[in-house]
């Protein structure tokens, strides 16, 4: 087995508001190994990028408050002071965000924003950084990088401001790559170009993904291992083919079932439907007892309601946290 | 019974003829106005009873500009829009109110399409009182629990506010409302795309349902094919402010006939690991709508282009039964040479 270069372990992000404690993060643990993709999947509440805030400690504390371990090659980032951890952020560890728009800052020359990481980090000078940020928008395929790393994120589209987002990122050659929602902003035909370019890169640098998203469909392409979060917690975690061949969670076997696969309809005769989780997700300001999923679930249990079940081996590589999920024999 | 004399064609509900919209650009103050953006550029469509037609395409290619117009939210800039045989896109302020009773719209953003401080109840009301078809108390009572009961909210919802609601149950609400007046056609500006997944398929299946139940006409406007193919009969595709396809569903997602379409299907996504797919990469980003690309507005990214494409702009032709695309590669005449190419 690979050598683990993440190791997230009990992690709990909660944050105290005026009407109690909301459990954005309620235990979850996971790992990422050198130069693997690991995908973090979720709806919108379930903790996913809460998640990838609390392993860079961009949680405002308090209100937040961060428990469990964060080890990145052995050391545990959570122990560690802010001006390690600054060494760390985009450095050993990078972020992509979700809004190429937002997340760059607009009086700044796209060359200075990916140059700042390296000045910092690397020492580099003026000269130098720009040299390498010229290098890095080329990385990312934009043409006439030398014109373009003089321009202002407002004179390039949301595309191309996505590749100046990866070229920063990438800029001090991190280990490990967090990418939040990285396509979910974008037009179909743009989000094609990023994932090509990301499978690209990601055979040229190395680097190890932590990919946050909700769309299974980015999912199926881009990882290699998949956690499902649902409610703050982990659900279930596989291999990619295992998940999406045979899920063992009823919210990962929804939710599979909810997404419209392109071109499933052509088949049958008419509309289809989709089938539906009914319900909603459970208010994460009340402390969940039992099962999470337990009030949609189409297999609930006495149990299920008081007692939460524990995420299990069901499988080779296949963990889920379900007191109803099939065992499958393992060898021993 | 044999050789029963075809009916004579429906008229559709909706029909939309060359549809313009062109905005202004003003670049300062009295310094009159500099260019246009070409948001539509002659769109043409018609939606027949009981039909859901879809428009769909990448941001700033004028779909929802499209909706828009035929509301008249937005004044066209020329082109028709029929309701019923009536042209309503001349119509007077004064003469068109009554139509909207027939037109209604659900829009994309749950948290923002309905107002804060009002009650379910009054949000509802308000499109049944405004057309003055409750004459009791006791009738709009009636007409707001069978609202709820169509929408499958609980009744006793109706004495609460928006923020007491997710976002599912919110957009059921927007249904609602556009339901209330009785309408034919309801536009779908984006309706389940900012819902998650599984509340997504909700809403979905909903708006089917209650297409089936009460025959109301659909105009879904979507940028996600995925959900499109699941809730349409017909989709047209728009690029540019064109619609560059137009098809039956079956049609169009099984075998697209304009490099676009094609490009398009092939770019989203399948959430199946297993399959491998030939991907269709456009190089590129849409140009702006101020300054289209003259002949084919997709020749600047389109994989088969050849010199016809940059001079001449092809125009909506039947390629196969029920399906129409603008595009010179279907253009008997010129066929080998493409294929050469």
């Amino acid at each position: 087995m690979a050598e683990r270069l993440l190791e997230v372990e009990d992690l709990r992000t909660h944050f105290r508001t005026i009407d109690g404690t909301v459990r954005a993060v309620d235990g979850v643990s996971f790992h990422i190994a050198s130069g693997e993709t690991l995908a973090v999947v979720g709806e919108s509440g379930c903790g996913k990028s809460v998640t990838s805030m609390s392993i860079l400690r961009l949680i405002q504390e308090p209100p937040g408050k961060i428990t469990g371990s964060v080890r990145f090659k052995g050391r545990d980032l959570l122990k560690l002071s802010e001006k390690e951890m600054r060494d760390i952020r985009g450095n050993e560890i990078s972020m992509i965000f979700q809004e190429p728009m937002t997340s760059l800052n607009p009086v700044l020359t796209v060359g200075r924003q990916i140059g700042e990481t390296l000045k910092l980090h690397q020492g580099m000078d003026d000269k130098a950084a720009e040299a390498r940020a010229i290098e890095m928008l080329e990385l990312v395929h934009i043409p006439e990088a030398r014109r373009r790393v003089k321009e202002y994120p407002h004179q390039l589209s949301g595309g191309m401001r996505q590749r100046v987002m990866i070229a920063m990122a990438l800029a001090c050659n991190p280990q490990l790559l967090i990418a939040d929602e990285p396509t979910t902003a974008l037009d179909v035909t743009i989000q094609a170009q990023i994932l090509e370019l990301m499978g690209e890169l990601k055979s040229k640098v190395g680097a190890a993904i932590l990919l946050i998203t909700h769309d299974l469909g980015v999912v199926a392409e881009m990882a290699e291992r998949i956690v499902v979060m649902y409610a703050g917690r982990k659900v279930e975690e596989a291999r990619a083919a295992d998940l999406f061949g045979s899920p063992r969670h009823p919210y990962t076997q929804g939710l599979l079932g909810a997404v419209p696969k392109l071109g499933s309809s052509l088949e049958g005769r008419g509309r289809t439907r989709l089938s539906e989780i009914p319900g909603i997700v459970p208010n994460l300001k009340r402390p969940i007892e039992g099962c999470a999923f337990a009030s949609r679930c189409p297999n609930v249990t006495d149990l299920c309601r008081k007692v939460a079940p524990g995420v299990e081996l069901k499988a080779p590589g296949h963990f889920v946290a379900c007191h109803h999920a099939p065992r499958e024999a393992i060898a021993a | 019974m044999t050789q029963a004399p075809a009916k004579p064609a429906a008229r559709p509900l909706l029909e939309v003829n060359d549809l313009k919209k062109h905005f202004p650009i003003r670049s300062g103050f009295l310094s009159g106005i500099s260019g246009y953006v070409y948001a539509v550029d002659g769109v043409s469509f018609s939606i027949n009873r009981g039909e859901t037609l879809s428009l769909v395409g990448e941001s700033g290619c004028g779909k929802s500009t499209v909706g828009r117009t035929v509301l008249r939210l937005i004044e066209p800039t020329a082109g028709q829009v029929l309701l019923d045989g009536e042209r309503i896109d001349d119509l007077p302020a004064r003469r068109l109110r009554p139509l909207r009773r027939r037109m209604q719209v659900v829009f994309q953003d749950p948290f923002s399409s309905l107002n804060p401080r009002l009650k379910v109840r009054d949000i509802l009301a308000e499109p049944i009182t405004n057309f003055g078809l409750a004459t009791s108390k006791g009738e709009l009572d009636d007409r707001l629990a069978d609202l709820m009961d169509k929408v499958r909210l609980p009744r006793d919802a109706m004495n609460r506010f928006p923020h007491e609601f997710s976002g599912g149950q919110r957009q059921r609400i927007g249904i609602a409302r556009a339901l209330a007046p009785g309408s034919d056609l309801i536009i779908c500006d984006e309706a389940v795309s900012a819902l998650d997944v599984s509340v997504k398929a909700q809403i979905v299946n909903l708006l089917s349902d209650l297409q089936d139940e009460l025959g109301v006409s659909l105009l879904f406007i979507s940028h996600d094919l995925a959900i499109v193919e699941h809730i349409t009969h017909r989709v047209a595709v728009m690029y540019l402010g064109k619609i560059v396809e137009i098809a039956d569903k079956k049609t169009l997602f099984a075998a697209p006939k304009h490099p676009y379409t094609e490009a398009l299907l092939s770019a989203v996504p399948v959430p199946d690991p297993t399959t491998k797919r030939n991907r269709i990469i456009l190089k590129g980003d849409v140009p702006s709508p101020i300054r289209p690309p003259s002949g084919c507005r997709f020749h600047t990214r389109c994989p088969h282009a050849f010199d016809r494409c940059k001079v001449e702009e092809p125009t909506l032709k039947v390629v196969a039964p029920g399906q129409f695309a603008a595009c010179h590669l279907h253009d008997p005449a010129v066929q080998p040479v493409a294929r050469a190419a």
